[in-house]
Parts: C-alpha cells; sequence; structure tokens
C-alpha cells in the first residue's frame, strides 16, 4: 500500500470517519517514531538492534509509503548521519541530537513547505505577469496605486485597521472596568463575549437582518431601519451607500472583537494591586483619577496584546466583507481584493495584494518583537 | 480569537501570552472571587452602561434566533419583535436549510464536511507543535533562541501570502529545483488539503504559545525525573504534556473555532464536495440573499457547534487552571 492507496481507501470512507481514520494513523506515526527516539540514545544491545532497525526500516517503511527513491534516499542519509553524530557526540554526554531533530522535524517541515516557500513564490509572483511566466517589475503595484479603485482598497484597510482595534479596546475596557467584581460578572461577560465563537459569516448574516431595507411603503423587517422608522426617519441603505456602508461592515467586527478585548483586559484588571488602589483611594484620588493613573499603566501589557491582536484580526479582514458586500459599492479590503483577482486567475495582482497586506503588518509584529525583548531582559 | 483568535485572528502575536492564555482560561470571574469580597456597582451610570452594551451584543444575535424558528412568510413581511405578539413557531427553514444547497452537496453535508475538516486540523497542529515547544523549551542547543524568533516572526506572514503557491503545490506535488519531492495530492485531496493547509498555518502561533506555558514549567520537576532514569520521551508524555493541558486546552479550542469559522482556507482548497458549511453559506448568502428562512436557520446550524464546544470546553479550562495553579 503506498500513500496514494492509502489516501484513496481513505476517501471511500464517510467523512468523518475519515477525519478519525488520519488522526489514528497519524498518532500511530508519531507514537513509533517518539518510541525508537526514545530508545536510541542509550547503550546495551537491546537499545543497538533498536538503532539499526530504525536505521534500515524507516528508509524502507518510506520508499514504500511514497514510492519515491529520493525520499528514502534522502530520509537514509539523514537517519544514519544522525545517528553518526549521535554516537560520536554521546561520548560527550550530548546524545540529544537525534531526539531534537525528531521532535522538531515535523514542524519544520511543514513550515518550510505551508508558509516560507510559498511566501517566498508570492513575493517573486507578485513581480510577474498573471501567467506567472515573465517578469514585469512593478507593474503591478502601479496597476494597485494607479486606479481609485485599489487606492480605495488600501485606504480602506487602513480605516478598518484604525478603527476596530480602538473602538473594540474601549468598550471592551469600559465594560471590563464597569462590570468588574459585580453581581452576575459571568453572565455580563459571557453575553459580550459569545459573538466570538461565532463564525464571520455567521456575524455577517446576522448583520445584514438587521441592515435589512425595505421601501418606505413596508414593514420593515430589519431592527434598525424599523428604528429609524418609529423615530419617523426614512429606512436607510446601510450597506449600499459609501463611505458610510464601510463603517457599517466595520460595527460587524466591532461586535465580535470586544469579547476578546474585554476577557483579556477583564482579567488584567484583577491583577492590579489592591494596596496601589487603595494607597491612591487614601490620597483623595476620585475613581477616574486612579484607574488612569494606576489602572491603565498596570495592564499596559495586555492593552498592547489586545490591540496587536485586534489589528492583525482587521488587517486580514475577508468574511465580513465577502459575505455582505462581495467587496461591491466601494467597501473592499485588501484581503478581498486578493481572493477576488486569484479568482480571476490574475496570480500576480492577486500576490502584488498580498505582499502589501504583508507589508502593513510587518510594523506592528517588530513593535511586537521589541516588547517580548524588553521583557526577556528585565527577567 | 476568533478567529483566534480569533480566530480570523488565528496568526497572532501575542506579547505576554500566559496571561492571555490564563485571560482566556478564566471566562468568568474565577479570579474575582477569590479574597475580595463582591459588591454591588456603585456607579448606577456604569451599571446602567453595562446593561445597554450586554443588551446591544445580544439583540443581533436574538433576533436571528427567533426568525430562524418564524414561518417564512411571517420572516419576509414583518420584524421578529413581533413575534412577541404573535409568537408562532415552526421547525421547517431548518429542515429546508439542511436539504438545501449547491449541485453537489446539500447543507447537511456540509455540516458533516465541517466536522471532518475540524477533527484533524485541530489535534494534528497540536500534536506537532507540542512537540516542537517541547524541544524548544527543554532541548538545549545552538542557535535556539534564533530559530524560535523565527518561528515567532513566521507570524507575519498573512496567509493571503502563502495560499496560491501551497494551492499550486498541491495539485503538481512539491518540486525542489527540478526534483519532483512529493506526488499531486490528487483525487484523494479533498479534505486532506484543508487538512494540510490549516495544520501548516495554525504552527507558528501554536508553537509559541506553547513553548511559553512549558518553559515555565519548574525545572526542578524535570530534574528529578532524569535522576530516576526517564527518557525525553518519557519526561514529554509523563510530565510535561498534563502539565501542559491547560495551555493545550485552550489553544486547541481556539484552532476548533478557527477552522469551523474560516472562510478564506475554505474557498482556495475545499473544493466540491469538501466544502465546509462556512463556504455553502457564503454561497447561498450571494445566491438568495433574501431568502431569510433559509440564511437565518442555516447561520444558526454553522454557529451551534462552535457554541456548544465554547461553553463546554470553559468549564474544562477552569478544572485545568485550578490543577496548574496547584502545582507550585
Amino acid at each position: 500500500m503506498t500513500a496514494t492507496d492509502f489516501f484513496q481507501w481513505v476517501g471511500t470512507m464517510p467523512p468523518v470517519v475519515q477525519a478519525v481514520i488520519v488522526v489514528i494513523a497519524f498518532a500511530i506515526v508519531v507514537a513509533v517514531i517518539l518510541f525508537l527516539v526514545d530508545v536510541a540514545p542509550r547503550s546495551g544491545p537491546w537499545y543497538t538492534a533498536a538503532r539499526l532497525a530504525m536505521c534500515l526500516l524507516v528508509p524502507f517503511a518510506v520508499m514504500w509509503f511514497f514510492r519515491s527513491y529520493y525520499w528514502a534516499i534522502g530520509v537514509a542519509v539523514v537517519v544514519g548521519g544522525v545517528f553518526f553524530l549521535l554516537d560520536y557526540r554521546s561520548r560527550a554526554g550530548k546524545g540529544y541530537l537525534i531526539q531534537l531533530v525528531a521532535f522538531m522535524a515535523p514542524a519544520f517541515l511543514l513550515l518550510t513547505v505551508g508558509l516560507v516557500l510559498p511566501s517566498i513564490q508570492t513575493f517573486v509572483a507578485s513581480f510577474m505577469n498573471s501567467s506567472g511566466k515573465s517578469f514585469i517589475g512593478l507593474d503591478n503595484y502601479l496597476w494597485i496605486f494607479g486606479q481609485p479603485d485599489g487606492i480605495r482598497v488600501v485606504v480602506n484597510t487602513i480605516v478598518w485597521v484604525l478603527v476596530v482595534p480602538t473602538v473594540s479596546t474601549i468598550v471592551g475596557l469600559a465594560y471590563a472596568v464597569f462590570i468588574d467584581r459585580t453581581r452576575g460578572e459571568k453572565v455580563y461577560k459571557v453575553l459580550v463575549f459569545m459573538p466570538m465563537a461565532i463564525s464571520f459569516v455567521g456575524a455577517g448574516i446576522i448583520w445584514r437582518f438587521m441592515y435589512e431595507y425595505r421601501g418606505p411603503q413596508y414593514d420593515q423587517i430589519g431592527l434598525l431601519n424599523q428604528i429609524l422608522v418609529w423615530f419617523g426617519g426614512e429606512p436607510q441603505q446601510f450597506l449600499l451607500n459609501p463611505p458610510w456602508n464601510t463603517f457599517f461592515l466595520i460595527v460587524v467586527l466591532i461586535w465580535v472583537q470586544t469579547g476578546f478585548a474585554m476577557v483579556i483586559l477583564s482579567a488584567s484588571i484583577k491583577g492590579v494591586a489592591t494596596e496601589l488602589l487603595e494607597a491612591a483611594e487614601l490620597d483623595g484620588a476620585n475613581a477616574w483619577q486612579r484607574f488612569r493613573s494606576v489602572t491603565v499603566p498596570s495592564i499596559r501589557p495586555a492593552l498592547i496584546v489586545v490591540l496587536t491582536t485586534i489589528s492583525i484580526a482587521s488587517l486580514k479582514v475577508f468574511d465580513i466583507v465577502r459575505t455582505m458586500t462581495a467587496g461591491n459599492y466601494e467597501t473592499s479590503v485588501l484581503a478581498n481584493e486578493m481572493y477576488t483577482q486569484f479568482s480571476k486567475f490574475e496570480a500576480g495582482r492577486s500576490a502584488a495584494l498580498a505582499v502589501i497586506l504583508f507589508v502593513l503588518v510587518v510594523p506592528i509584529v517588530v513593535y511586537n518583537a521589541r516588547q517580548i525583548q524588553k521583557q526577556r531582559e528585565i527577567r | 480569537m476568533s478567529s483566534a483568535m480569533n480566530p480570523g485572528t488565528a496568526a497572532t502575536p501575542q506579547s505576554d501570552v500566559a496571561m492571555s492564555t490564563r485571560a482566556i482560561t478564566t471566562g468568568g470571574g474565577l479570579n474575582a472571587s477569590a479574597g475580595r469580597a463582591r459588591k454591588r456597582l456603585s456607579r448606577p451610570w456604569a451599571s446602567a452602561a453595562s446593561i445597554i452594551i450586554a443588551v446591544l451584543w445580544t439583540i443581533p444575535t436574538l433576533g436571528l434566533f427567533i426568525s430562524s424558528f418564524r414561518p417564512r412568510d411571517q420572516i419576509l413581511t414583518s420584524g421578529w419583535w413581533e413575534f412577541f405578539l404573535n409568537p408562532e413557531v415552526t421547525g421547517e427553514n431548518y429542515v429546508d436549510v439542511l436539504s438545501s444547497g449547491t449541485t453537489q452537496l446539500t447543507m447537511l453535508e456540509s455540516f458533516v464536511n465541517s466536522i471532518a475538516i475540524t477533527i484533524p486540523a485541530t489535534i494534528v497542529p497540536l500534536m506537532i507543535a507540542s512537540m516542537a515547544a517541547y524541544a524548544f523549551a527543554w532541548i538545549d542547543f545552538k542557535g535556539r533562541n534564533f530559530l524560535f524568533i523565527f518561528i515567532f516572526a513566521l507570524q507575519i506572514v498573512p496567509i493571503q501570502m502563502a495560499l496560491v503557491p501551497l494551492l499550486s503545490t498541491f495539485s503538481r506535488g512539491l518540486n525542489l529545483f527540478g526534483l519532483q519531492v512529493t506526488l499531486p495530492l490528487g483525487a484523494s485531496g479533498g479534505y486532506a488539503q484543508v487538512w494540510f493547509a490549516h495544520t501548516m498555518f495554525a504552527l507558528p502561533l501554536a508553537i509559541y504559545l506553547l513553548h511559553n506555558f512549558m518553559s515555565e514549567i519548574p525545572s526542578e520537576i524535570i530534574e528529578a525525573a532524569r535522576v530516576d532514569g526517564a527518557s525525553r520521551g518519557q519526561i514529554f508524555f509523563r510530565i510535561v504534556l498534563p502539565l501542559t493541558m491547560p495551555a493545550i486546552a485552550s489553544v486547541a479550542i481556539f484552532q476548533f473555532l478557527w477552522v469551523w469559522n474560516d472562510l478564506l482556507v475554505a474557498l482556495v482548497f475545499a473544493d466540491g464536495g469538501a466544502a465546509p458549511i462556512t463556504k455553502l453559506l457564503a454561497e447561498i448568502t450571494g445566491t438568495r440573499g433574501n431568502d431569510w428562512h433559509l440564511l437565518t436557520a442555516g447561520a444558526f446550524v454553522s454557529i451551534i457547534v462552535p457554541l456548544i464546544v465554547f461553553f463546554a470546553l470553559q468549564r474544562y479550562f477552569v478544572r485545568g487552571l485550578l490543577a496548574g495553579s496547584t502545582k507550585g
């Protein structure tokens, strides 16, 4: 049975059975490898046999499963090399190398194939034409920035990343402070945290229903338009009129992310030293002054985590725009436009949009890496 | 979070993750009850504000939930708040939506697909990530810090960067410098593509979070096990994994929510018969955007599993947290 046979056999099973079989098969492979790795670095005839078996069995298993000499040769070289090094270094009491490789290899293999190589390919592809065959320099980028639609996509993305983190964090923080140590705090938290478990597609449908428009002569079925009518206003096409429709989409992400901000900030507020707050109270500081000069500085790391996480989520927002307007009516953002170009077979433009997205994420992560470094230095 | 990390928030650098993991695991006011007496809200306006926020945050979901049980003609002609004047309940919308769908599969089948996609895409990356995290935390080697920062930095890469080349890798096989390393996934690739993709994209964050938690295990415990003759594998399975359970549980819930709620990866990798429910819902929204009886019920079918997992595991989290706090 080769890998292809195995996957074809699995493919004939019902979907959930497939899932379970794959997980079990994976767990067995991991267990066997870890077992061999575990017994290998010790001394004694039995362990030597295990090592020998590993040197022979692993490449054979690979050849049998993948029907690939390259893989088998590669694995044999790696396994043999590791054992050589292991034997060599274990004399100095450093018999850990094989374990290190076994523990790390799956993650590194997947990260290389799944993230590192593709990102490089995307970067290169952003300088190629739509078929990916000829080099056209910066044309894809010029195309994006050379037309009002492209600029609007970038501007919209920047609006998202400015508004969503700010509003979610402020509302989440206020809510966390208000409900801190009140009766029914748990229920309050769950109500606001619940949208986190709802998919963006689901959230998109929920809010399209809130914004639903009927002509003034009909009964409204969308709550927001009904409220407008109750107050004597005209029903509005919330999702059709730029630039406000972008903000009505932004409301959805704020609705989802506020719960996240609230839970993290709330836990961090509970960690603020009571003595500090009491001391401030004795000094005559009122509630707002205590909040500003004691609570906020103490929860600063948590605020950074929350702002970063939500900023990155807003940069990559895709599902909400896709399900609510599909990027029409001037609401498109980078992630959505990237998918649109990809489905139009414009690989180069799609790649260029992905690279712009990458460039926008970099400063946020660099800032965070610096923060981590600072914290490590303090320790 | 949701997307983790949101999720949509899957890849998120978190500068103080042990803290945030704990924050998530706390969920309710666990710490609040410890040592401090509860008091009523002293400020009436704060109380009013929090009630208003709670109501604003709940009403949209409530409205959709009520609508999903109203008869079709009532949904389309009157607002869901009219339900309280004229309560009439039907399960028909759910029956309809489960049997509707695209030419290739029904909503019910896509619901099963979602389960089939989510189980391996949650468990496999956690196994791989916990092994790598263990190596980073407890095996000392040259270049460890550099490699770890590299993994952290991989979170910079938005998955949008990797999607298209990865798709061609799946369909053509991996080809390195003219050498065919793997065969294409081919016809069997329906779910396999999605599993692989989710596993790869989950790794940087999962390794980072689990490493932070694992490296906090007191080294005396591990040294003691060493002295007793435990091997690396035994230490990993018997000591490190059990002590890391709270972190594994919270990473698992985030990964589960992220995979279940994902649309982008599904659109690119899950074609035809393997499409999860989010993809089908997005299609229905595009083509039948005014069939509110289908959309409301469909949305709830897709929401119900993450909500169950979310609430069920919250309790488990609290227990895991208590176990973690007694370890010293």
